[in-house]
């Protein structure tokens, strides 16, 4: 998103001439450069000027949609990948959240700048089926301009006895610049972040973490509560066990301030989760009290017949989200789903569909969002390392 | 408003350890008073200065209804129960249908609406007791069943066992494994030992018990589940639950009265009816399990009730069933031990009132103000000879057959009702 200089250099062919043509001091001209930036009160000067020099702008080129804070407390993005939440420091995330939040508005999203992702391309590479994320990175890479494709590798060459290494050198000959990765086995994505020269986003792996998943979990509840999760009292509940989206969103909202509570069968939470900076409960009568938000996670039916837990229907009995559970929440509680829901099994139909209390539709709108926001920092930070380099 | 009195007895609370002379007052199933300055009222009991304990609570009864009524239906065990002054049994839930299911829980509970004593119902740990599938404990839990078990069978797989321990956790269930390692013990019919061998049976040694018990020990540590180690039979087993228990672990252990009164020589001339599951082992073992219960390593004493036609057990050695009626027994033999000095009198009332009531959350197995009036009296040192005919029990198979006994129940009361009276 470093426009400036280019822009500048373009049409008017440096700091110097720059700032005679502009009636400006030269270090301002430098302040733009540095900051990637025109601030907005300059723009119509730009203009004036710049038709002088037969280059005929808009406010466009100025890049209107602008992310509110590129650097927050004055820390650039300066990540390469995103496999995991414990990646990013809390201005990181806040600059991804900031960022989420800006593509939220639909007139932005729907007419985005689309240079931010230019010339880029944007490998969907799934290991495991899914459909909203990889869909939810198609658009998001799309609106953003990049040359997206999509590869089902569970269906393709992995058949054929190819490696995770061989496939990595085969889409790192590819020169993608980012690679959006699922796959079924704990650590994979990280693996093959090593042995590839582009960003990684893991899109889930395994067990461990569904980093993406979290943010937009975040910007979610973000909305919802007036910016304000510190504080929120959160119970993430269900299959803890198997779910990356659990990790991950216990790491970000600990790390955002939230009291996070797991609540399940004791089959179904790690062993020493209490270690993880949460409260642990067994009962959603004691584990919902007071929560302001309430997380139900989908129970892996395939992993269910009689090994974790008896039967859908004892699990519903006892956790099972319908209003009674709910009423021992705090009043106007909200809940959440990362989807697909089983309906009576994890949660009543009547909830999942109640819109004054489910936010399930808003995550899945602000995936697009969030995940746009999280490719324009990726690509941001690549420009500014490839500038870094040169 | 029924009251009833027990007059001129001597008191015996285990939970309390309370013993001393007097009368009891009961009105509508409840203990309203005792003590020796306690009037009496309304029906009078003379217990003639014999002991007047709590009901014994037998928490391993099998029973044959549903399923298999020629062996034993619940109103026939009830009747026996009865008899030998046990007023609450917990029946297993190895029946055709299994109890895995809370409809069949409540189906135990309304058949033993009309019994002379309490039947509680143990659920089964996996469905139709395959030993892999988690039943609905939580559902059964809330139905009524009071504990959890997998019957004659161990949960083999330790995945299994693990699962089971943590889930159960939540619902505070009591889960009881047998402490068996199948791949040892399979087609063992006896302890293997010189005499086993000499019989030329093929035999389990301890140490097939000893590994389980240590498994499940290791695995109620981890998970924090209630585990009741189920009827061990051997000194070694008996080793590993003193050691857990030193440890503070909570984790109960039981033994079959037959195991405390029998030893390997009793199926010497290959007698069928003590063939036994656990099978009986040493003189040593026996002796070491009986300074088990005086000390408080074993919690529980059960009958093992396991009702068998003749017709399953009058077969060559190695194809007989398993299994003895133990609810008339139960009593009368822990008395006999105690009057050959070999079990402390307050112990083993212990482990078969207060310590079971306290593992499956009853109130009953104590005499305090407001406890249910469930009350034996018995005469501690009455001779008499064990005759299996004349057993209450549909089955008779019993290995005391003949044998002489000290120590009797007299009077049975179950929820303040005299439900069994010897003198009739």
């Amino acid at each position: 998103m470093t426009y400036s200089k280019p822009l500048i250099d373009d049409i008017f062919g440096g700091i110097r001439p720059a700032a005679r043509a502009l009636d400006k001091a030269a270090t301002t001209i430098q302040g733009w450069y540095d900051a990637g930036t025109i601030p907005q009160k300059h723009w119509n000067d730009v203009i004036k000027t710049a038709k002088e020099f037969d280059h005929h702008l808009t406010p466009d080129d100025f890049f209107p949609v602008k992310s509110p804070d590129a650097s927050s407390f004055g820390y650039p993005f300066e990540k390469r990948h995103c496999l995991s939440i414990d990646d990013f420091h809390r201005p990181d995330i806040e600059t991804l959240l900031s960022l989420g939040e800006h593509y939220l508005d639909l007139n932005v999203q729907k007419n985005p700048d689309r240079s931010v992702l230019k010339g880029k391309t944007l490998i969907n590479v799934f290991f495991e089926n899914s459909t909203r994320t990889e869909k939810s990175f198609e658009l998001a890479g799309k609106r953003l301009g990049a040359d997206v494709i999509s590869m089902q590798i569970a269906s393709s060459s992995v058949k054929k006895g190819e490696t995770l290494l061989d496939t990595a050198a085969t889409l790192n000959a590819m020169n993608p610049d980012i690679l959006v990765v699922r796959h079924g086995s704990s650590g994979a994505p990280a693996l093959l972040s090593q042995k590839v020269s582009c960003s990684v986003v893991n899109a889930g792996d395994g067990m461990h973490e569904h980093p993406t998943q979290a943010l937009l979990d975040a910007l979610t509840l973000r909305q919802a509560f007036d910016g304000q999760i510190d504080g929120l009292r959160i119970a993430i509940c269900g299959d803890i066990l198997h779910s990356r989206v659990a990790r991950s969103n216990v790491k970000l909202l600990n790390m955002l301030g939230a009291e996070v509570r797991l609540v399940g069968p004791p089959t179904l939470l790690p062993t020493d989760a209490d270690r993880w900076g949460v409260d642990i409960f067994h009962e959603m009568k004691t584990g919902l009290k007071g929560c302001d938000v309430v997380m139900m996670l989908r129970l892996q039916l395939e992993r269910m017949s009689g090994a974790f837990v008896p039967s859908k229907r004892e699990y519903f009995h006892f956790h099972g989200l319908d209003r009674t559970k709910l009423g021992y929440a705090k009043d106007g509680a909200l809940v959440m789903h990362p989807g697909p829901m089983n309906r009576g099994v994890e949660i009543s139909s009547d909830i999942a569909d109640d819109p004054d209390i489910s936010l399930i539709t808003q995550q899945v709108e602000t995936g697009v969002a969030m995940r746009m926001g999280i490719l324009h920092a990726l690509s941001e930070a690549q420009d500014r390392s490839k500038g870094a380099n040169r | 408003m029924s009251t009833l009195s027990i007059a001129n007895a001597r008191i015996i609370d285990p939970a309390s350890g309370y013993d001393d002379f007097g009368t009891i007052v009961t009105r509508d199933g409840r203990i309203m008073a005792f003590g020796p300055h306690v009037q009496t009222e309304g029906d009078i009991i003379d217990a003639d200065g014999h002991i007047c304990a709590p009901g014994l609570i037998d928490m391993r009864v099998t029973t044959g209804e549903p399923g298999r009524e020629n062996r034993e239906t619940i109103a026939t065990a009830a009747k026996a129960a009865a008899a030998g002054g046990i007023t609450s049994i917990v029946i297993m839930p190895e029946t055709d249908p299994v109890i895995d299911d809370m409809s069949l829980v409540d189906f135990i509970t309304r058949r033993a609406e009309t019994a002379p004593v309490n039947v509680y119902a143990a659920g089964a740990l996996t469905k139709g007791l395959d030993g892999k599938t988690l039943t609905e404990i939580g559902l059964m839990s809330q139905a009524g069943a009071v504990m959890f078990s997998n019957g004659t069978s161990p949960i083999a797989e330790a995945q299994t066992m693990r699962r089971l321990l943590s889930y159960s956790a939540s619902f505070n269930a009591l889960i009881a494994n047998r402490a068996i390692e199948p791949s040892l013990s399979k087609g063992a019919v006896a302890h293997e030992s010189d005499l086993s061998s000499r019989l030329g049976l093929t035999g389990a040694p301890a140490a097939a018990e000893r590994i389980m018990a240590e498994r499940d020990v290791a695995l109620a540590e981890l998970t924090g589940g209630r585990l009741l180690i189920d009827m061990i039979s051997s000194a070694e087993a008996l080793e590993v639950v003193r050691r857990a228990k030193s440890r503070d672990l909570e984790i109960a252990c039981s033994v079959s009265i037959n195991h405390l009164s029998l030893n390997e020589v009793d199926i010497g001339d290959y007698r069928t009816f003590a063939k036994l599951d656990p099978p009986l082992r040493e003189e040593s073992d026996r002796l070491a399990l009986l300074e088990g219960i005086n000390d408080g390593t074993i919690d529980v004493i059960v009958s093992d009730h396991d009702p068998r036609p003749a017709g399953e057990k009058r077969l060559p050695y190695a194809e007989a069933t398993t299994g003895a009626v133990g609810l008339e027994i139960l009593l009368a033999a822990g008395l006999s031990q105690v009057a050959d000095g070999r079990l402390d009198l307050m112990a083993f009332l212990a482990s078969v009132t207060s310590n079971p009531a306290a593992l499956l959350g009853l109130e009953s197995g104590r005499i305090a103000k407001g406890a249910p009036a469930d009350l034996i009296i018995f005469n501690p040192n009455a001779p008499w000879v064990c005759n299996s005919d004349a057993l209450l029990s549909r089955s008779k198979n019993t290995p005391l057959d003949g044998r002489r006994m000290t120590g009797r129940n007299l009077k049975t009361i179950c929820k303040g009702r005299l439900v069994f009276d010897s003198s009739h």
